[in-house]
């Protein structure tokens, strides 16, 4: 510790006045985003200090943010999208982890540079050749838009190459022993033993692509399809920014899942997006 | 900080000399292994190393969405990129952006890592509060932040007149636009430094503070010199350029809150990207934009390679 003085010192009081600053300020937009979903259209345009509204109006907006625009259809499609990358991306890296963590073969190398090398590519660089590719097959404006370029993840290769090394190789062997192929290891075995880097990874995978508006904007127009920051942001056109009470209202719905989430499981989501680090 | 770790470890030899019992050389287990790596190599190649290609092949040609025929132009896209002065004031505003935001990230980063790890009490409470911005929806926070910017009837300008301080518009004005994004940018990033800093104060060996004490570093500002600074060199290192590639792929604030706007005060590189290749099409334009990106983004992720490198013989 810095400070070793443990009674409630000056030190310590100063400690919390800045730290509750800093979180005022950190929070000012969730409560105001909050506060205002809750208020009628007059009080919001008189403009008071006041979080809490004098008349109620929490019911009305967040049923029209829900009526109004497809909201909940957007979560559906943001949990369809996520889901659908993320268990792909566990079926495609997986193997291929396991294969340059625990076998040897002519190639291995080259195909970990190339993890590496993948791993430095921003992905807006790739979206015109994307977008033109999934032009050619035919998939824009679909769920498999949303989803194709996502399939191969090389930070989750590397991650579980990683947590795969430090699994012992008699692990291994034994389980060849025992009858298991190949592929039966890396399910039966090597997944539930490597369970906190699927976890983490899990976390960062969702987070990243129920956040993410840049491609979603580019493959998809219709709006049965859209996820939930495209969503809201047709939302917010539509209604040109004038009705802020519903727009307000599905924000926090947007933002709500994830928020609770990870105050509900604060260390797995500290060491998951943390993991964007690595990226 | 064991992610650079696990980065650094992965830069030295391949796997480890693992596997079976001498046989790992047959035909069979060679088969084995490609079946298991080969869809992620398949998908590696198709869904990023051939795209990566085509971006350098269109940015080199006149190509256009749907032409069925293409001839090589040289480097006629760049010169029409770097000719444009939209792109050189949305690579000036990236640089600008960025050189507000890495710095605001890194000093309000350590200071409140500093501040919580300097006590014992409401650790956790206080640094779920600081990320919570990192993972919450930047579309939908922008659309909060707009609220809280509005002219009239926002928090900000409302306070402001309270104290009889000057109001702006705030996402309207030429002057205040980039700033007001960049200040967005700090407060979304700020509790991601701020973790990295807290496990690389984790890791600085209590010894050395004492030992401090011993040399006559009584005073908290002396460790902080003689002690915590220098032991947080390579994690300072890595969060700069960390934030740094999250600073230059800011796209959701522009596109929500000004569309680049007022003028070109806040275009920025990745909004540009898009517009010119989705919605004007120029798609030759929009490559050679998207190639910018990338030398950019290589770039700083090569030096912190080289740094990370470094930290080896550091330690």
């Amino acid at each position: 510790m810095m400070t070793r003085v443990y009674s409630p010192s000056p030190t310590t009081i100063l400690r919390h006045a800045a730290l509750l600053m800093t979180a005022a300020l950190i929070l000012a937009p969730f409560v105001w985003m909050v506060s205002l979903s809750i208020k009628p259209p007059g009080e919001i345009f008189r403009a008071s200090f006041s979080f809490w509204p004098e008349q109620f109006y929490g019911v009305e907006n967040y049923t029209r943010a829900v009526t109004q625009a497809p909201l909940l259809r957007y979560m559906l499609n943001g949990v369809i999208v996520c889901a659908s990358i993320l268990a792909l991306q566990i079926a495609v890296c997986a193997p291929a982890a396991y294969a340059l963590a625990k076998l040897e073969f002519p190639g291995r190398n080259l195909l970990f540079a190339l993890v590496l090398i993948a791993l430095l590519l921003p992905h807006e660089v790739l979206a015109l050749p994307l977008f033109i590719l999934g032009a050619k097959v035919g998939i824009l404006n679909t769920y498999a838009a949303l989803i194709f370029p996502y399939v191969v993840s090389p930070f989750g290769i590397f991650l579980f190459r990683q947590f795969f090394k430090t699994i012992p190789d008699d692990v291994v062997h034994a389980a060849r022993l025992d009858g298991y192929s190949e592929l039966g290891i890396v399910w039966k075995i090597m997944i539930p033993m490597a369970l906190p880097a699927i976890i983490a990874f899990g976390i960062f995978s969702v987070v990243s692509h129920w956040n993410s508006l840049f491609w979603p904007l580019i493959a998809v127009r219709d709006q049965a399809l859209m996820p939930p920051p495209l969503g809201i942001m047709a939302f917010k056109n539509e209604e040109a920014g004038n009705d802020y009470g519903p727009l307000m209202a599905a924000s926090t719905l947007v933002v709500a899942p994830l928020v609770i989430a990870f105050l509900s499981a604060q260390r797995w989501f500290l060491e998951g997006m943390a993991g964007n680090a690595v990226k | 900080m064991s992610l650079p770790n696990r980065k650094r470890e992965a830069r030295g030899r391949g796997a480890s000399p693992a596997s079976a019992n001498g046989r790992s050389t047959r035909l069979s287990d060679m088969i084995a292994a490609w079946t298991l790596a080969g869809p992620a190599l398949f998908l590696l190649i198709v869904l990023f190393f051939l795209p990566v290609l085509a971006v350098f092949v269109i940015a080199l040609t006149d190509w256009q969405f749907g032409a069925s025929t293409l001839s090589f132009v040289g480097l006629a896209n760049f010169e029409e990129v770097f000719a444009d002065r939209g792109f050189r004031a949305s690579l000036f505003n990236t640089v600008a952006y960025v050189a507000i935001v890495v710095p605001g990230t890194i000093v309000l980063g350590l200071a409140v890592a500093l501040l919580i790890e300097s006590g014992k009490s409401f650790r956790a409470f206080y640094r779920a509060i600081h990320f919570l911005p990192y993972m919450a929806t930047l579309t939908a926070m922008a659309i909060a932040w707009e609220a809280l910017l509005h002219p009239t009837i926002g928090l900000v300008n409302q306070t402001l007149a309270g104290l009889g301080l000057p109001t702006a518009n705030w996402l309207r004005d030429e002057s205040t636009v980039l700033p007001v994004l960049a200040a967005i940018g700090i407060w979304q990033n700020l509790g991601f430094a701020m973790v990295l800093f807290l496990a690389g104060l984790k890791s600085i060996p209590q010894d050395l503070y004492h030992a401090a004490e011993v040399d006559g570093a009584d005073l908290w500002l002396d460790r902080l010199r003689t002690v915590t600074l220098p032991m947080l060199g390579p994690v300072f290192m890595f969060v700069f350029i960390v934030v740094a590639l999250k600073a230059f792929e800011t796209f959701d604030t522009v596109q929500v809150l000004t569309q680049g706007g007022p003028g070109h005060a806040s275009e920025m590189l990745l909004f540009t990207l898009y517009r010119e290749s989705f919605q004007y099409l120029r798609t030759g334009y929009g490559a050679s934009v998207a190639v910018v990106f990338l030398i950019i983004v290589v770039a700083l992720t090569l030096i912190q390679a080289r740094v990370m490198d470094k930290r080896v013989h550091y330690q």
